[in-house]
């Protein structure tokens, strides 16, 4: 979009002309807007992410409230129920209700892969952006580092670094957000690197702003489109590979509800016919991902309608 | 051809600080694992004093940046040490075992590769036709399945539901012998050694995984495919192509699909890096006896040596690769590589 942004000092003017295109705030509100409701029209299938991913923040927060059974209280006169009105996903070897746990499980997995992308979007920001404006050895340094971490198949590396830190949600998070960082730092980078000697980083040097202060007001701002759709893809694959690693015995233990080691204890008993224990959860997981990755293609048309495919 | 054998050289040379840094960030992991190796390596019975014994012996009384070059020496001696579990080189292990995941892994990229590539070429050429849908629907939701989920519902509709698959438990039924080992592979094995049936009983167990894998690897590459092939289409020299009267055949396949091919062969070499760790989670559900499954197995007992022998495997794997598709490029594109990096 544009990407020359006046160097007018206040921030917040700064984020809403980058996100919205048009430069002078007041008009590009309604620009965005109509843009916004083109590409809705066009797209249907964004607005619908956007009404799923409502969903799913709604049973985050407010699922341990609603839902009918404690997710953690067995019940030994009915275990392994199909799917019934009382129990509508059924129930589990311990009679646990498989619906609550399912709801129950959003809040943790939601948790885990926003507090990683958070992570690693800060890292990763602070990281990319030093290296782009400082260029030099830093750069050299920062790529190779980030080249050793993509050289690893990044799943099998979260593997090494949870069983290294030990077995814990708050390990699983700080996992997923090391393999996520040069994802960031890359982006940041790249689009730092073209505007440090842009005309608005002169014209800001020039009037005595500070490198710092430059950096992270008049160029950061810039790269922050291309973060957004990059964080939204980046949350669905956060959610699958927290939910891999519960799902091989790290990071979250059972009896804790969460999708990943509910599809792990439902797969031995799947080859005696009780398809309920493993679905529910998986196709949850399923829903969410897919939310995140729609919203994500939604976002990428919405802040950059050249790169649609 | 001189030029080019440089860039060659440059490439792999390139390649040796990142396979230095993957042994560095190996190494600090597994020395960070949890429990004492010494204690596990002396046994249940020992005593305080054969516990340090053990230690020296180990090595691990020595600095760390002592025990790195001890490590190093090792490493190039092929020494990968010694697994606590089972007793045995770790080196052994993952070579007995890696011929199992590589089999699931290339026969699933294969498998994927023989649809998603079709499929994104035909939905490039067809726009918004029923195709080009299909293609956008399969790739919205390959990406957002999970592997371990698709493979548990894979068993239960083709194993309990239908029967037609066999139980899901390792590359081979018990009823058959495992076949002359030749390269490891089952297939080629059973092949060369002519013995149909048993070709079949792993061509059978192979399926239901390699089919899982390649659900997850077909969004990748058919959404390249299709947006690498538009990109080619789109262009000047096939509207050159189209004006001189060539076939659309010719134009197609000779001009486009070989431009195209560069950015799908990219992607590949993203994908296998999924697909090596997406292996550990298929392997687990298939009990696979290859390397992913070796290694869950090892991290659950903290057993360093064989964690790090098949972190540093999945690695040196994947370097590997890379440098055969950044070598593969010159050989699809002749303005690749000579250009000058």
């Amino acid at each position: 979009m544009n990407k020359i942004v006046s160097s007018a000092s206040d921030a917040a003017s700064v984020q809403v002309a980058t996100a919205n295109g048009p430069v002078t705030p007041a008009k590009s509100k309604s620009g965005a807007f109509a843009h916004l409701i083109y590409v809705l029209r066009e797209n249907p299938v964004t607005g619908i992410a956007f009404a799923m991913f409502g969903i799913l923040i709604f049973a985050a927060i407010f699922g341990p409230m609603i839902v009918p059974y404690d997710p953690l209280a067995t019940d030994a006169s009915s275990v392994l129920q199909p799917p019934s009105f009382a129990h509508w996903f059924g129930t589990d070897n311990l009679g646990r209700d498989v619906f609550s746990r399912v709801v129950v499980a959003t809040r943790l997995d939601l948790v885990i892969s926003v507090a990683a992308v958070a992570l690693s979007f800060v890292i990763g920001s602070f990281l990319g952006a030093v290296a782009g404006y400082r260029g030099g050895w830093t750069d050299i340094t920062l790529n190779r580092v980030l080249d050793t971490i993509m050289a690893f198949p990044l799943f099998v590396l979260a593997m090494g670094v949870v069983a290294a830190l030990g077995n814990s949600v708050a390990n699983i998070i700080y996992a997923t957000a090391i393999i996520n960082i040069p994802f960031y730092a890359r982006l940041v980078r790249a689009e730092v690197n073209i505007r440090r000697n842009a005309g608005f980083t002169l014209a800001a040097k020039l009037s005595g702003n500070s490198d710092a202060r430059i950096l992270a007001f008049h160029i950061f701002p810039n790269a922050l489109p291309p973060m957004m759709v990059q964080v939204s893809l980046n949350l669905g694959w956060a959610i699958l590979n927290a939910a891999g690693l519960s799902f091989i015995g790290l990071g979250v233990r059972p009896p804790t509800p969460e999708w990943g080691i509910m599809v792990a204890e439902g797969a031995n008993f799947i080859v005696s016919g009780e398809w309920w224990l493993a679905l529910f959860p998986g196709l949850s997981l399923m829903i969410a991902v897919l939310t995140f990755n729609l919203m994500g293609d939604g976002l990428r048309d919405i802040v950059d309608p050249r790169r649609r495919t | 051809m001189a030029v080019r054998g440089t860039s060659v050289l440059t490439r792999i040379a390139q390649a040796i600080p990142v396979l230095f840094g993957v042994i560095v960030i190996s190494f600090v992991l597994t020395r960070a694992l949890p429990g004492d190796p010494a204690v596990q390596f002396a046994g249940i019975m020992a005593t305080p004093e054969t516990i340090e014994e053990t230690r020296a012996k180990l090595g691990l009384d020595k600095p760390l940046p002592e025990q790195f070059m001890v490590y190093l020496g090792q490493l190039f001696q092929g020494d990968l040490g010694q697994s606590v579990s089972t007793g045995r080189p770790v080196l052994t292990e993952l070579a007995s075992r890696l011929p199992a995941s590589l089999e699931l892994t290339l026969s699933a990229l294969l498998l994927s590769c023989l649809v998603a590539v079709p499929l994104g070429v035909l939905a490039a050429t067809r726009p918004g036709s029923w195709i080009d849908q299909i293609c956008r629907l399969l790739v919205t939701m390959g990406v957002s399945l999970p592997t371990f989920f698709t493979g548990v519902m894979l068993i239960y509709i083709f194993y309990y539901l239908l029967g037609v698959s066999p139980s899901p438990l390792g590359r081979l039924d018990f009823i058959y012998l495992d076949p002359p080992h030749v390269t490891g592979f089952f297939l080629i094995d059973a092949a060369l050694d002519g013995d149909w049936e048993t070709w079949f009983g792993a061509l059978k167990q192979l399926i239901l995984p390699a089919v899982t894998l390649a659900l997850f690897t077909l969004a990748p590459i058919a959404r390249m495919t299709r947006a690498a092939m538009l990109s080619a289409l789109s262009s000047d020299y096939i509207r050159t192509a189209r004006a001189a009267g060539l076939g659309s055949g010719r134009i197609l396949y000779g001009y486009a699909f070989r431009n195209a091919l560069l950015p799908v062969v990219t992607t590949l070499g993203m994908v296998f890096s999924f697909v090596l760790g997406a292996n550990v989670l298929v392997e687990k559900v298939f009990a696979w006896p290859g390397i992913g499954s070796y290694a869950v197995e090892a991290l659950i007992v903290s057993d360093y040596a064989a964690v790090q022998g098949f972190v540093l495997a999945m690695a040196f794997l994947f370097v590997f690769l890379n440098l055969v598709i950044d070598l593969a490029y010159s050989l699809i594109d002749p303005r690749f590589g000579t250009s000058g990096k």
